[in-house]
């Protein structure tokens, strides 16, 4: 047994946090929450160069070549630093999309891009207020184009690539449009997190394309959405993390009643919940991470595991993190809030806790009945 | 990152595999409890019998020097040979505190003419040691314990009590932690001895648990003399001797077992909702079983990185700290929500009435004590706070007061 990842990739760790921690300060994430801009492109640009946006992109395609171990290593420190740009859009979800089914064509059409950080893609399934399954699906695609609406799709607003759930024919289809052509138009939404964005995308007849099959494109779609699980649940056993030690550092150095709040039980144990919370969500994702990197049987179980680990962990830390600050935390000037907005967004992203433990279960009771 | 066994740990799997083979009964579906149907004697008896197995096989405690009977083996070779013993009736329960806490205790202070006589036929289990700390007046705070040690020429003559002792009532040998010294702050003033359990006035008393069983027990000493050969380190140095049996406890309590997440779906699909179907169709059900699942995988998968760190010579990171904090009020909750799902019927407890339902009452009342024994929650996020995080102490009235002069409460 070897459960750890493997010195280089730890290496790989090392470079990305202090790559991150120089280019990505609370400022940087502040300066897209109060300004105009939909994310930092200087980030973006140099978490480009570093490579990273292609980390599991084969060399043949603009990639690194390197593996998914090595960008779940990535996605824990994008995590840490609450980095304003549309990563776990573009790497996550469409990146994803593409290596699993895409045709040579479309691959070659758009990884390079995608690695390059000159494209940015997206995914969009959820149609309004109403749950993100494949019955209500109402987007259509006729064999050549697509018309709907979806809202909200993260990052629909500066992507220019995405792949979107439709009904076809034969079902559900996943088709690929170019949101930069025609007969597409969006609308910025306002959420919880605005340093990362959100639009309503409307199609009118879009040029679209199959990518996958006709008629699988909701477990085409699962597919995804579990190998982007695995890599998210990264980005939040980082937020996670980072939320823990703002805590740790802030009560250090708060005095109340003659000494450090650190040393009051009641916040100590609330930190020692946070530490446990976080060591939970860690060991499930690096189990996520082993499914996902060899590409197991395992994936689906092991990915909603580490779902739910890191929603319980992010949810709880940013929320705690609040209340260890008393006062300052609950103002704008502190950066408690980063985190509660960023873990309100990701824990509700890829659909909502409650939605996959309900699926982590069916998956056990197929998995039982196997 | 992968679990693949190496070629080594693959040959010691097959070695493991072959002699439980030859030497144990493979569980079947129907019996799946190697006490079923033995009373107290005849399971310390069968208990006995498999441990001498495993010890002449020197598959007891693996990851001791060869010299004591182990393997000189690794922790991952622990796990493996539990992994496969698992799937055999092989009796556990008896040498654990013995062999985990105690004995290694022995092993780093006692004499070497000391350690040959004692620690093979603890190995064997043919002698049983019991751990006692714990008095009334002294849990958490083990080290404002009152029972008395005077030397007396070449003995030390022992007055006081200990309470919640584990399996004192049928052990040989115990540790036994006293105070030489009131007169100096409470940690200085310690002194540990090992004992025979039939010493002339010793009295144990076993204590009905709130589950109507009794496995550990009041231990009373009165006028008890142990040769000062017995005392393990110097005399005041108890605490530090302590502290080397307590680091193991951590070790040796490790997972809540009982009825787990299969057990679990296994009741909520042969459970009937009020709206027809099995109740395991129900959103609520299935949302705890799921948080349930997720912490058991967390639990597991961290153990797998507290080994692979050890594997790899490296000391393991905290992580391995949160086990048993996790896994004790998980098992109480996960059976509590059991005995909700059976609803009115959840009050028998009766396995004519329940059968395998029994399960899930028996684990929820013992899950209270699992809270409690080796560090209360309270203690064990006290102890993550202050060693993983580098939170401050709690402030201490006690530090440098005279044990004598400490308040004394309820005990
Ligand atoms: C099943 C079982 C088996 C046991 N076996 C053995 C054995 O073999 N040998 C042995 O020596 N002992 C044994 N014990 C004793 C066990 O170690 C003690 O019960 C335990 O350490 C708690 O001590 P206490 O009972 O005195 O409770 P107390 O220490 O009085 O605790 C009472 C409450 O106060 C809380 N508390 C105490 N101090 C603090 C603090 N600093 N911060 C916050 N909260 C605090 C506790 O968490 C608890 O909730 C066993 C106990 C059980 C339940």
């Amino acid at each position: 047994m070897n459960f750890d990842f493997s010195d280089e990739q730890k290496m790989l760790r090392d470079q990305a946090r202090s790559f991150l921690e120089d280019k990505c300060t609370s400022q940087t994430v502040r300066t897209i929450l109060e300004g105009d801009e939909p994310y930092d492109k200087e980030l973006w640009a140099g978490i480009a160069e570093m490579g990273f946006l292609g980390a599991a992109i084969p060399e043949e395609f603009g990639g690194l070549g390197l593996g998914h171990l090595e960008l779940c290593v990535i996605a824990e420190e994008v995590g840490r630093v609450v980095a304003p740009v549309p990563f776990s859009s573009s790497v996550y979800l469409a990146t994803e999309a593409l290596l699993a089914a895409g045709s040579d064509s479309q691959k070659s059409a758009w990884l390079p891009k995608l690695a390059a950080g000159e494209a940015i893609g997206t995914f969009a399934v959820a149609e309004g207020n109403k749950p993100a399954t494949a019955k209500n699906v109402n987007a259509s695609f006729d064999g050549s184009s697509l018309t709907g609406t979806k809202v909200a799709v993260p990052d629909g607003d500066v992507a220019d690539v995405a792949i979107v759930a439709a009904k076809s024919a034969k079902g559900t289809a996943l088709v690929l449009v170019d949101l930069n052509g025609p007969g597409v138009s969006r609308r910025n939404l306002r959420t919880v997190d605005p340093t990362r964005s959100y639009a309503e995308l409307t199609f009118e007849g879009a040029p679209a394309e199959l990518i996958g099959d006709d008629g699988e494109g909701w477990s085409l779609k699962e597919r995804v959405f579990d190998r982007a699980a695995v890599l998210m649940a990264f980005e939040q056993v980082g937020g996670s993390q980072s939320a823990l030690e703002m805590a740790k550092e802030y009560a250090m150095g708060r005095i109340a009643f003659g000494r450090s709040i650190a040393s009051f039980q009641a916040i100590k144990h609330k930190l020692a919940d946070m530490y446990i919370k976080t060591e939970l969500a860690r060991s499930n994702a690096y189990y996520g991470a082993w499914a996902l990197s060899t590409d197991a049987p395992e994936l689906p179980v092991a990915a909603a595991g580490a779902r739910v680990a890191a929603i319980e962990a992010y949810g709880f830390a940013a929320q705690e993190n609040v209340q260890a600050h008393g006062g300052i935390g609950f103002t704008w000037e502190a950066d408690c809030h980063l985190h509660y907005r960023r873990a309100r967004n990701l824990n509700l992203a890829l659909g909502s806790g409650r939605v996959w433990k309900d699926a982590l279960v069916t998956r056990l009771e197929q998995r039982n009945a196997a | 990152m992968d679990f693949n066994d190496s070629p080594e740990e693959a040959a010691f799997r097959a070695e493991v595999r072959e002699w439980l083979d030859k030497n144990a009964e493979k569980k079947t579906d129907t019996n799946t409890n190697w006490r079923a149907g033995l009373d107290d004697a005849e399971a310390m008896a069968k208990a006995k019998a498999w441990q001498a197995k495993r010890a002449d096989a020197r598959f007891a405690q693996i990851t001791w020097p060869e010299e004591w009977g182990g393997r000189g083996g690794t922790p991952i070779q622990t796990v493996i040979y539990g992994q496969e013993e698992s799937q055999y009736l092989a009796p556990r329960g008896y040498f654990e505190i013995g062999l985990g806490m105690c004995i290694p205790t022995m092993m780093a202070y006692a004499t070497p003419e000391q350690n040959a006589r004692f620690v093979q036929p603890a190995l064997r289990g043919e002698e049983i040691w019991c751990q006692l700390f714990s008095e009334p007046s002294a849990g958490s705070d083990v080290a404002g314990l009152r029972t008395k040690a005077v030397r007396d020429g070449d003995d030390w003559v022992i007055n006081g009590q200990k309470v919640w002792t584990s399996g004192a009532h049928y052990s040989d040998f115990g540790i036994l932690l006293t105070r030489t010294n009131p007169d100096v702050p409470k940690h200085k003033g310690l002194t540990m001895f090992f004992l025979d359990m039939k010493s002339p006035g010793v009295e144990c008393r076993p204590i009905k648990q709130m589950s109507g069983d009794a496995n550990f027990n009041e231990v009373f000493f009165t006028d008890v003399r142990i040769p000062d050969s017995q005392r393990l380190s110097d005399e005041g140095n108890g605490w530090k001797v302590a502290l080397t049996t307590l680091m193991n406890e951590r070790l040796a309590v490790g997972d809540a077992s009982g009825p787990d997440i299969e057990e679990l779906m296994e009741l909520a699909r042969n459970t009937e909702s009020e709206t027809g179907g099995p109740v395991i169709k129900d959103m609520d059900v299935r949302q705890k079983i799921a948080d349930w699942y997720v912490q058991g995988q967390g639990l597991k998968y961290t153990k797998f990185r507290t080994l692979t760190a050890l594997s790899k010579g490296q000391t393991p990171g905290p992580e391995a700290s949160i086990s048993k904090v996790v896994s004790a009020p998980r098992l109480q909750d996960l059976t509590s929500f059991a005995l909700d799902l059976m609803d009115q019927s959840g009050v028998q407890m009766d396995r004519e009435l329940t059968g395998e339902n029994m399960q899930f009452m028996a684990s929820n009342f013992w899950a209270p004590g699992l809270r409690i024994a080796g560090g209360t929650d309270e203690i064990l996020r006290n102890i993550i706070a202050e060693r993983v995080l580098g939170l401050p102490g709690d402030v201490r009235v006690d530090k440098d007061v005279a044990y004598k002069d400490l308040p004394k409460g309820t005990s």
